[in-house]
């Protein structure tokens, strides 16, 4: 129940408002580090306050799989995307957000330091990833958006959590 | 029995309608030019699915549909035949008409005989298409006859659906039809005898011709035992049974039957049989007459090809809408509803949290002083109650006891035992026990499986089994108990047992890797490989080796398992085990440095504080403790979870002793925290599987805990 208290960010996201003629895309952007990442608001369930508390350690699970939390009556695995990528300390202060996505079906949460805000962004406007510059493997990036002079990585987020490096998946079928 | 069995009819039309639109979907995204095996038995599996649960309720027309379908589908699958987009179209077509059948029986609407006819036929011709040409002219007639013989079966829909009826012990008359070619004398005299056993048999008075046999039956029996008999002797698609005296369907069904032969047969058929009109004239007449009536224009149609009297037409128009009418108040009358699983869950979850909530306003309004806060309190009494109520009944929705699947079976094993001649009595124990619905429902079909190979494969034919020694009549024994967090259920059988030797020689011959030295239960598991048969010859029963892969299949898909035992010349017994429920489970709750664990209570046998003494140390390392002169190994969890611990000394600790499957270990935690009923949460459907978890659950305060795998943990130290 503290978690619901704590999570005083909690905001129902709407999708998309209309069809844009050209293609307008959504994002929800966010900090790690020092870098600003936007993922595809469509895959975003909500976001929350971040609450140690309510946080279930796994033992023997990589370092930023934090643990699992009850959203609910589900069962959510929190990841530290700032320790998976090594971007910054990962301080947990009163900004640090738990964005809960949906994607694929399997319901998950990513800590972030700070979500900004939702933006609009023309895919004409986007350019694509140089070969280097992130340490978030290139494959996972659709590209490289501008805003106000601020560079924004938008995140193939569906394809990196079902990734083997995220290891949240079984891998092995059995 | 037929009351018990129609409690039963809602799930199997739920089921066969889903597992028809399943067929469709893999029909149309079949490639005709390289069809994909898994597609073609993902087919061939709901054609089987729906041909057992039709077979169950004796929806013969279905079963026969079924059976046909499932004649070409093996012959596609095993690559005998090549698809073809026309075969595609007629599995489609058939896939309506077991639709429209199905609707039938469900009281709404009925299958076009005529379309029935035709998609037989096709159905047929495809599935003879390489056979012998000498044949043709048989088949044509045989298809005719399958053709005739549905008409008759889709018109007599309405007895079918009413089993009451037919099983009443009053007399009636059977008109009798079968070809008699391919019949030697002597099986023709054994089929008189038979028959006479079962009543007394007339000639019909303008039959006998060289070919076709036709007589009078008097007898009390019901229509599908004398079918059975017949169809010992007779091939099924030359025989034809009908009903004379009996208000119902027949009569209409005689009709219908007559207007496809057309020209010779309907008219001596009514006027043949005076006695049997003025018989039936009596009640039905008058009350429905003026009542719209479906079969209508198969009635007319006859009026206008035999020129019958007015007075006979509306004899048959009322038998016909007095069977409408029987249906209609069939259909009104359902006391249950079918509710996705994810809704009941959905409820389960939500009253979990209400149940936190309850809990967390409980302790707060506790704080308040009582002098002020007395009606609030009452209130929070009256809350804790109702929402614990409100628990237990949503909880209760999913388990339902076993009574609801073995109560199928009788049904089952008699008629197959008639089909197939032999003795069996079915014997079912256990029959109280609860299993999660979710269960209930996805065992139905794996153990009807089961049920029908033990029958088969399994008892004997009575001389056979007298020649070894045993009692003539076979048994099956359905068996249903609670085992620590399991149930099992058995089928067993006192039969041939299974052949190692047959098996082994069958694995080779389909390619697979097989030893002579290999383990007995190995040996066993064999015969869920797809396709795996030992029968020697495909029968509409068994034989064509679907059907346990499916039961393998859809077990493990529950999370059970299967073992087989079996003695050759003894029995079988083929054990499956099933988590208890998907959804509860009573644990210890307990506490390993900052984090709390849940045991499953069924492995724990006891918990206690060793004292030093006890502890003994293997090559310095293991540890091992000795409990009544028993050597434990020690699992520590702080070990196995890499949790700091208050204390890495055993003897500060608590040992909880653990028994899964005979293997034991000796667990030591820091402290024990209460025993708990859980919720059952899987870490798998957002997580992947953590090593020594078997799940998760979320406790009053709202905080996930990890239940252990105990399994898994004990294992680990073998």
């Amino acid at each position: 129940m503290s978690q619901q208290q704590s999570a005083a960010m909690t905001s129902a996201v709407n999708p998309a408002s209309e069809a844009a003629p050209r293609q307008l895309n959504e994002f929800l952007t966010f900090r790690l580090g020092n870098e600003e990442y936007g993922i595809d608001i469509l895959k975003v369930q909500e976001i929350r306050g971040y609450d140690n508390e309510a946080i279930t350690q796994i033992a023997n699970s990589p370092d930023f799989i934090k643990g699992v939390v009850n959203l609910r009556g589900i069962i959510v695995p929190i990841i530290d995307m700032r320790i998976k990528f090594r971007l910054g300390n990962a301080e947990y202060d009163q900004f640090t957000v738990v964005i809960i996505l949906n994607v694929g079906g399997r319901v998950m949460g990513i800590v972030v330091d700070g979500v900004s805000d939702v933006i609009s962004l023309d895919m004409e406007h986007v350019r694509p990833t140089p070969e280097f510059g992130s340490i978030i493997d290139t494959k996972y990036i659709t590209g490289l958006g501008t805003i106000d002079e601020r560079m924004l990585i938008l995140v193939d987020i569906e394809r990196l959590m079902a990734s083997e490096d995220m290891g949240l998946v079984n891998q092995v079928l059995n | 029995m037929s009351a018990d069995l129609e409690q039963f009819y809602e799930v199997f039309f739920e089921e066969s309608s889903e597992l028809l639109a399943e067929m469709e979907a893999c029909l149309l995204g079949l490639d005709v030019n390289s069809p994909s095996t898994e597609d073609l038995n993902a087919i061939f599996r709901a054609a089987h699915s729906i041909k057992g649960g039709a077979g169950t309720f004796g929806f013969t027309d279905m079963t026969e549909m079924t059976h046909m379908l499932e004649t070409l589908l093996d012959r596609l699958r095993k690559g005998e035949l090549k698809v073809r987009s026309e075969m595609v179209d007629a599995f489609l077509r058939a896939g309506d008409v077991i639709k429209d059948q199905l609707a039938g029986h469900r009281g709404d609407g009925a299958a076009d005989p005529i379309v029935v006819g035709e998609v037989s036929n096709e159905l047929q011709r495809f599935s003879e298409e390489s056979a012998d040409v000498t044949a043709v002219d048989h088949v044509s007639n045989a298809s005719q006859a399958v053709c005739i013989d549905e008409l008759r079966q889709s018109a007599g829909i309405v007895a079918i659906e009413r089993p009451a009826a037919t099983e009443n012990l009053q007399h009636a008359v059977y008109q009798i039809e079968f070809s008699t070619i391919g019949l030697s004398d002597e099986s023709k005299e054994n089929l008189f005898f038979n028959l006479k056993q079962q009543g007394s048999v007339e000639a019909h008075p303008q039959s006998v011709d060289n070919e076709v046999c036709r007589m009078y039956l008097t007898t009390s029996v019901p229509e599908e035992d004398i079918w059975e008999t017949l169809a010992f002797a007779v091939n099924p698609a030359h025989l034809k049974i009908e009903k004379c005296t009996e208000v119902g369907g027949y009569q209409a069904g005689t009709f219908a039957v007559a207007t496809t032969e057309a020209v010779n047969d309907s008219v001596p058929h009514i006027e043949a049989k005076p006695s049997s009109s003025a018989e039936t004239d009596s009640a039905p007449y008058g009350f429905f007459s003026g009542a719209p009536a479906a079969p209508q224009e198969f009635v007319q149609q006859t009026q206008s090809e035999s020129d019958q009297s007015s007075n006979a037409a509306d004899q048959i128009n009322s038998v016909a809408s007095s069977n409408l009418n029987a249906k209609a108040v069939a259909s009104v009358e359902t006391n249950s509803i079918r509710v996705s699983i994810g809704k009941v869950d959905q409820m389960i979850n939500l009253v979990g949290e209400l149940v936190i909530t309850q809990a967390m306003l409980a302790q707060t309004a506790s704080e308040i002083d009582p002098v002020i806060s007395e009606k609030l309190q009452s209130g929070m009494s009256h809350l804790e109650r109702n929402t614990r109520d409100l628990q237990e009944a949503v909880m209760s929705i999913r388990m339902l006891p076993m009574s609801f699947v073995f109560s199928r079976y009788p049904r089952v094993v008699r008629d197959l035992a008639a089909k197939l001649n032999k003795k069996v009595e079915l014997k079912t124990v256990g029959e109280g026990t609860e299993l999660d619905k979710g269960l209930i429902e996805k065992i139905a079909d794996p153990l009807t499986h089961l049920v029908r190979n033990s029958l088969d494969h399994g008892i004997e034919l009575p001389e056979k089994r007298i020649a070894a020694g045993k009692l003539a009549k076979g048994t099956i024994t359905l068996r249903a108990f609670q085992q620590g967090g399991s149930i099992v259920i058995e089928v067993g059988d006192d039969g041939a047992g299974l052949n190692r030797e047959k098996i082994l020689a069958k694995a080779r011959e389909r390619g697979l890797q097989v030893r002579d030295d290999m383990p007995d239960q190995e040996v066993w598991m064999l015969i869920f490989e797809a396709g795996f048969s030992t029968a020697d010859k495909v029968t509409d029963v068994s034989g064509r080796g679907v059907g346990m892969d499916v039961v393998k299949r859809n077990i493990q898909s529950m999370g059970g398992r299967v073992e087989v035992n079996s003695v050759y010349g003894v029995g079988t017994r083929i054990t499956i085990r099933l988590p208890l429920t998907l959804a509860i489970l009573d644990g210890l709750s307990v506490t390993v440095g900052d984090q709390m664990f849940i045991v499953p209570l069924t492995y724990i046998t006891e918990s206690l504080q060793p004292s030093e003494n006890d502890i003994r140390t293997i090559s310095g390392r293991g540890r091992v403790v000795q409990v009544r002169g028993e050597y434990l190994p020690v699992i520590a969890l702080y070990e196995a979870f890499n949790i700091r611990p208050k204390s890495t000394e055993i003897k500060d600790g608590i040992l909880v002793i653990l028994d899964a499957d005979g293997h034991k270990a000796a667990m030591l935690v820091d402290e024990l925290v209460g025993q708990h009923q859980v919720v059952i949460k899987s870490l798998e459907s957002n997580y992947r599987r953590v090593h020594g978890v078997s799940g998760a659950t979320i406790m009053g305060d709202g905080k996930v805990a990890l239940i252990l795998d105990t399994t898994g943990l004990v294992m680990s130290t073998q």
